[in-house]
């Protein structure tokens, strides 16, 4: 990405502005190893190009909350790409893109607590890199659906990944081809499908409670 | 981005030594939208806010388009806030941690996804 800093004339021209009636953002992530496709997915149901951006912390993975501080210290910085969609004339659905390796929870909190959900974007030859950020989103309690980008013809079925991933079997789990936008937008029902029931299921239990006891 | 971890201190100069927003709390998507024409004078990255949410754009698009990252640009609008020059329309779902969405506003996305 080129980013030369506040001197680039940055032309917001570029992309299609929000309807001035908007008013409601709101956040899926898709979570995933280096490579396995999350800003293919979010690219291809955006309405805009996927715009990169960035928060910090400090080496030792603390939020930066006195930049003071920051001169003396090493500060890092995770990176995250995102895109949007139009839902109608108030909301707005922000797609981001996140890292899913471990220095990246640190900033979890600060940047997508209130998200709806959560897609686990999986490459089959490289399974391992998805068991953290299931295990972290499990902790979170956040809806979460797992969709394999199939690159080639796979070579496993969905239960065998299922197996490799100790994916429990409340979890969807479903394939997609990041690169087609009418695939990916299929993932992203199939999530809010799944946080519906979850939702409907939570209802229900408060409703009768007898019911649930 | 190159140019970031090695330059704290034009961090520190775009913020002017300040750490955090006051009270202000605002979302990767909450929506900013101007309120007053930047004035001559004004610090160029608040001018450049003030330019950007003409119509309403998300905090992580600001973020995106200033090259800053986004603690430093909630800063920046948190300056903007109090003086009356930016309005902010904060997401309506906010949920306390395992608090499930409404089924409304899932619907409503879904809906919208669906038309897609």
């Amino acid at each position: 990405m080129d980013s030369n800093g506040s001197d680039t004339a940055v032309l917001p021209g570029h992309r299609a502005p929000l309807r001035r009636t908007a008013d409601n953002g709101l956040k899926i992530v898709v979570v995933g190893g280096f490579g396995v496709g999350k800003t293919t997915l979010v690219g291809s149901v955006s309405e805009i190009r996927p715009l990169n951006t960035e928060e910090m912390m400090t080496k030792a993975g603390e939020d930066v909350d006195d930049l003071t501080g920051v001169s003396g210290k090493r500060s890092t910085t995770v990176a995250f790409d995102f895109g949007r969609i139009t839902l109608d004339e108030h909301s707005v659905l922000y797609l981001f893109g996140a890292p899913g390796q471990e220095r990246f929870w640190f900033l979890w909190d600060r940047l997508f607590s209130g998200a709806l959900g959560a897609v686990v974007l999986v490459d089959t030859r490289r399974l391992e890199e998805s068991w953290y950020a299931i295990d972290r989103l499990e902790q979170h309690g956040l809806p979460f659906v797992v969709a394999r980008n199939n690159f080639a013809e796979p070579g496993h079925s969905l239960a065998d990944v299922r197996a490799a991933l100790d994916l429990p079997d409340h979890v969807p789990l479903v394939d997609c081809d990041a690169r087609a936008r009418e695939s990916s937008k299929q993932v992203l029902i199939e999530l809010v499908r799944h946080i519906q029931s979850l939702a409907e299921a939570a209802a229900a239990a408060e409703s009768f409670p007898e019911v649930t006891e | 981005m190159p140019g970031w971890d090695d330059s704290p201190d034009r961090l520190y100069t775009v913020t002017r030594g300040r750490s955090r927003p006051p009270e202000h709390a605002f979302d990767l998507v909450t929506l900013i939208v101007t309120e007053q024409e930047p004035v001559a004078g004004m610090q160029s990255e608040h001018a450049r806010i003030l330019g950007l949410c003409a119509t309403p754009t998300a905090v992580v698009e600001i973020a995106a388009d200033l090259a800053l990252p986004v603690s430093v640009v909630k800063i920046l609008l948190g300056d903007l806030l109090e003086t009356s020059r930016i309005t902010a329309r904060h997401p309506r779902f906010a949920p306390t941690k395992a608090r499930l969405p409404d089924l409304d506003t899932l619907k409503q996305v879904l809906h919208g996804l669906q038309r897609l």
